[in-house]
């Protein structure tokens, strides 16, 4: 019997509702099957938590006294330059920004040790940063310059906004070269000395609802800790690739835009992550609960690790060229075993995103639904899924010619 | 049987002489190197962990000090901060020794102390800043 989102918030009400995890389900569908699974189980809650470099967060800081105009001028938080194109004291600030002094690669490979990622967990931790920001003065905003400690709890608003968010499904990343090379799939050792992924698998949000049947903008999520709401399909959003029977994508296609107040998220689950000779980027804990409406969604949580398939892709030369093929096909019970065999050699696995931190958050996100905190929200729009007229676009280059 | 982690260094004079031989043939010792510099006529310097019986152990580090060599304990370690530790499992397949554990039931990821040679080699893969370099 079919269910809808409105009688499952109900059930919530009630305290009637039966939630699960993306991992419980599994044994769930296995032994009492699909149907029966239906109609016992409301909602399964699944989880994510890895590097996702298009994030960010924008802040207004309020007004000073006399006004300053930092749009069209500079902004710095601890050192970080943020984007200040914007409104006299709305300001951005991006996961992957760094210092103006920082090195780089200058020195290969740089360190990374601290960007707009690390400003960004800092604050929701509590701390002050230092926000310094120059002006060109107005008649309405004559202020120039402005230097000053600045935490989440005085600025009016502190949004997290990521653009590109919970990718469904990513690559298994090797290294084919003879040096060692420094990705942001991590370090990867020459000869394919070892194979690094990046998904939560069977836990994986969008894994878990292949078509987008349930998740949708306006879905209510657990995000960094605190609550948001997807608000559109994340950039690079690519539905049309090849999928299994099961429906999931053999390799990266769907994406989400997140977004949520910074003021109730926590450090724990939004952590700044420096990849040696990469770069900043920012670790997001993401659980989407997936409402149980019929046996064919519940038949989608129960996919297992071993029927989650991805491309093994050479980080050397076919990533950065977008040259070549696939080196062949793993499943993530294959990569979270440890090892994998990749043209008879047999490679030691590691992961990018944590699949210990995943579990955490469906199981957090259940939590939150059975104590009543979080209600479930209908989509008001879906995401474009296969059969859309999406597709993923190279840069066509148009090469500028210089005059004399 | 006992089991030491030392810091040799080696004056230049010394490099050339097959030191870590006599341990083993004389003194009847297991040596195992963990790092090592050795240039030819340059101070050299071995980290080493000798096993062997505990008289073995003292004479064969009696016997390198009679030479000249430097001798000092193995202080360097690395500190796992297991609070800034997320489990991505990153650090597990760059660790030579197999320090670095995951427990492939939850894939929660430890440290053991005995099996890790402290080269350092997980610090700059982890993005956490969770693994350090104690001296």
């Amino acid at each position: 019997m079919a269910k809808t989102i409105q009688e499952i918030n109900e059930k919530i009400r009630k305290g009637h509702a039966v939630v699960v995890t993306a991992e419980e389900i599994i044994d769930i569908v296995h032994k009492k099957g699909a149907k029966k699974a239906a109609t016992e189980v409301d909602v399964v809650t699944t989880g994510t938590f890895g590097p996702m470099c298009s994030s960010g967060a924008y802040f207004n800081i309020g007004h000073t006294k006399p006004r300053i105009k930092i749009g069209g001028g500079t902004c710095y938080l601890n050192d970080v330059p943020c984007y200040t194109g914007y409104a006299a004291v709305d300001i951005l600030l991006g996961a992957t920004a760094l210092p103006d002094n920082d090195p780089r690669n200058a020195v290969f490979p740089g360190a990374f040790r601290y960007g707009g990622a690390h400003v960004i967990e800092e604050l929701v931790a509590g701390k002050s940063v230092r926000l310094r920001a120059t002006a060109y003065g107005t008649d309405c905003y004559p202020r120039k310059s402005l230097e000053t400690w600045v935490s989440l709890k005085d600025m009016n608003e502190a949004v997290l906004f990521n653009p590109r968010n919970c990718y469904q499904n990513y690559n298994c990343a090797v290294n084919l070269s003879d040096r060692v090379i420094y990705t942001y799939m991590g370090m990867l050792k020459p000869r394919m000395g070892n194979a690094n992924y990046c998904s939560a698998g069977q836990l994986s949000p969008l894994l878990n609802d292949p078509y987008y049947k349930t998740i949708g903008i306006g879905t209510k999520i657990f995000l960094g800790g605190g609550i948001g709401h997807i608000v559109w399909q994340g950039t690079q959003h690519n539905p049309n690739v090849k999928r299994g029977a099961n429906g999931v994508p053999r390799m990266p296609s769907g994406t989400l835009a997140v977004m949520g107040n910074l003021k109730n998220m926590y450090p724990a689950w939004l952590k700044g992550a420096s990849f040696t000779g990469y770069g900043v980027t920012l670790t997001v804990g993401i659980g989407i609960p997936i409402p149980i409406l019929n046996e064919e969604i519940v038949q989608y949580t129960a996919v297992r690790d071993e029927e989650i398939w991805t491309q093994i892709i050479d980080y050397s030369e076919n990533y950065p060229q977008i040259s070549g093929s696939s080196l062949g096909e793993v499943n993530y019970a294959q990569l979270k075993s440890g090892s994998i065999t990749v043209q008879g050699k047999q490679i030691p696995t590691g992961g990018i995103s944590s699949y210990k931190c995943a579990k955490q958050i469906a199981e957090l996100l259940k939590k939150k639904i059975l104590t009543k905190e979080f209600y479930l929200s209908e989509p008001v729009a879906p995401i474009p899924s296969v059969g859309s007229n999406i597709s993923f676009k190279l840069l066509q280059e148009r090469p500028v010619k210089q005059k004399d | 049987m006992t089991k030491k982690r030392l810091v040799l260094s080696f004056p230049a004079t010394l490099v050339d002489q097959p030191i870590v031989y006599h341990l083993v043939k004389d003194y009847d010792l297991m040596v195992n190197i963990l790092r090592g510099a050795v240039t030819p006529k340059q101070p050299g310097k071995l980290v080493v962990e000798i096993y062997g019986k505990k008289k073995c152990v003292e004479d064969g580090i009696n016997y390198l000090s009679g030479l000249g060599v430097e001798l000092q304990p193995l202080a360097q370690d690395i500190k796992w901060h297991e609070e800034k530790c997320v489990s991505c499992t990153a650090c597990v397949p760059i660790c030579p020794t197999k320090a670095r554990i995951v427990n492939r039931e939850t894939m929660e990821v430890s440290h053991d102390k005995e099996r890790c040679i402290a080269c350092e080699l997980c610090i700059s893969v982890c993005p956490y800043g969770a693994l350090e370099i104690q001296f």
